[in-house]
């Protein structure tokens, strides 16, 4: 019961983000309709930051206590994180058409989020390379934590060494946030929706991933 | 001192191992000097601006890394000798060896293939100190990033493809901050005007290596 009134809640919720979206928060100084993307791009990138670091950090947890269930965990984050990587180029791909006339032009945060991609899809590659169980799941956290440790490269190092047209409202140098009050309000509601989301997905996927297993058991 | 003087004893075995055989410097070298002729033959002489030779100097090194620094760990597995070298020394020495192994095994190919490559291209750079710093720090990361994913990638099967596919993400920061540089080095001779992109190519290469040698224990154990 409790947990149906909870995702009624997150529908809702979700809904009032979208309408919020459209029809409440009012349009960015001097930039055109095209800005609503921001409250849908933004949340979709940092998604897949955060399924990027659940991934590396149960990642590590394996390695230090060898339980299969971890590193089935970290591979879970690792999917879904793939499913909003996508979304989020997607979506920023859209809107550096409609802002910067071309769909794709190698910017640094273009570049950065394209690694993220090529690295999950790497890692994915590494994982159906390796019969083994344990093995895979051993080499497969190393090369997450690997590719951990080099992405604050890409996130922070490259787009602040090489000029970048993107902008930053919620990280940026002068460590300000230059919103209205109605945008940030939508924004911040659908950066919460978003994550609500992804951590809904992230538990329905580890049930169904235990019911496997406890299938495997028993036939065996 | 100790794990100095075992990181030399497996750099010296290497180095033998790969005397008799020759296999990787044969590899490596006749690759870069396809790819190599393959580009200067494609573009020709005087066809490409100083930045767009810039990139090609790098993509050239790159994939004539990728062609052979993975050889060091594959061979260990393929000759069923990486058992018996377990017992023998800590992963920590072992990494360290091999990875000094690959970085001398580049540094020979870029003695080759950067003279030559400024040769067939008719390239030059203003500041000689620059690039040459530029050249060093990113051999070090490359051969760092690239002996970790060897060590991956010899217990997996399809092992050719999967380097480079493996690699690529972690050694980009290297191959753009590599480009980049060598492009102020072609034009500016003062060596503060690469600063940003020496201060990240020596930042990814403490990372890399200090990344690598505490996560090799967990793959070599495996």
């Amino acid at each position: 019961m409790l947990s149906k009134i909870w995702k009624l809640a997150l529908f809702f919720w979700m809904s009032m983000v979208i309408i919020g979206a459209f029809l409440w928060a009012p349009l960015a100084q001097g930039l055109g309709e095209y800005t609503r993307i921001l409250y849908f791009h933004v949340p979709t990138a940092w998604v897949t930051v955060l399924a990027f670091l659940i991934s590396a950090v149960y990642s590590a947890l394996y390695l230090r206590k060898r339980d299969i269930v971890l590193d089935k965990r970290a591979e879970v984050a690792s999917q879904l994180g793939f499913i909003f990587c996508i979304l989020a180029t997607i979506t920023g791909s859209v809107w550096a058409k409609m802002s910067w006339g071309s769909f794709w032009n190698w910017d640094p945060r273009e570049t950065s989020i394209f690694i993220l991609l090529l690295i999950y899809a790497a890692y994915f590659a590494l994982r159906s390379a390796i019969e083994h169980p344990e093995r895979r799941a051993t080499l497969g956290s190393v090369y997450s934590l690997l590719a951990f440790i080099t992405v604050p490269f890409f996130v922070f190092i490259v787009p602040r060494v090489y000029a970048s047209l993107h902008p930053d409202p919620l990280i940026n140098p002068q460590g300000k946030i230059n919103m209205d009050g109605k945008m940030l309000t939508v924004f911040l509601a659908s950066l919460f929706g978003f994550t609500v989301i992804f951590l809904w997905m992230f538990k329905t996927k580890l049930d169904l991933v235990s019911i496997k297993m406890s299938i495997k058991k028993r036939e065996i | 001192m100790q794990l100095a003087r075992k990181a030399w004893y497996i750099f010296d075995k290497d180095i033998r191992q790969e005397y008799k055989t020759r296999y990787s410097v044969n590899a490596i070298l006749l690759f870069a000097v396809v790819t190599l002729v393959a580009v200067s033959f494609s573009i020709g002489t005087f066809g490409a601006s100083p930045d767009i030779k810039s990139a090609l100097l790098w993509i050239v090194l790159f994939f004539s890394a990728m062609s052979g620094l993975a050889h060091i760990f594959v061979r260990e597995e393929e000759k069923h000798t990486a058992d018996t070298l377990k017992l023998l020394a800590s992963p920590t020495s072992i990494f360290l060896g091999k990875f000094i192994f690959n970085l001398v095994l580049f540094v020979v190919l870029q003695l080759i293939i950067v003279p030559l490559f400024f040769a067939v291209m008719d390239f030059s750079v203003n500041g000689v100190s620059t690039f040459l710093i530029i050249l060093i720090l990113g051999s070090i990361g490359l051969s760092a990033g690239a002996t970790i994913i060897a060590a991956i990638i010899s217990k997996a099967s399809a092992k050719g493809a999967l380097f480079t596919v493996l690699a690529f993400p972690i050694l980009l920061p290297v191959i753009v901050a590599g480009i980049s540089g060598t492009k102020i080095a072609v034009n500016e001779s003062n060596i503060m005007a690469a600063a940003s992109e020496i201060q990240m190519l020596f930042a990814y290469s403490v990372v890399i290596i200090t990344g690598s040698v505490l996560l090799f224990d967990f793959v070599w154990k495996d």
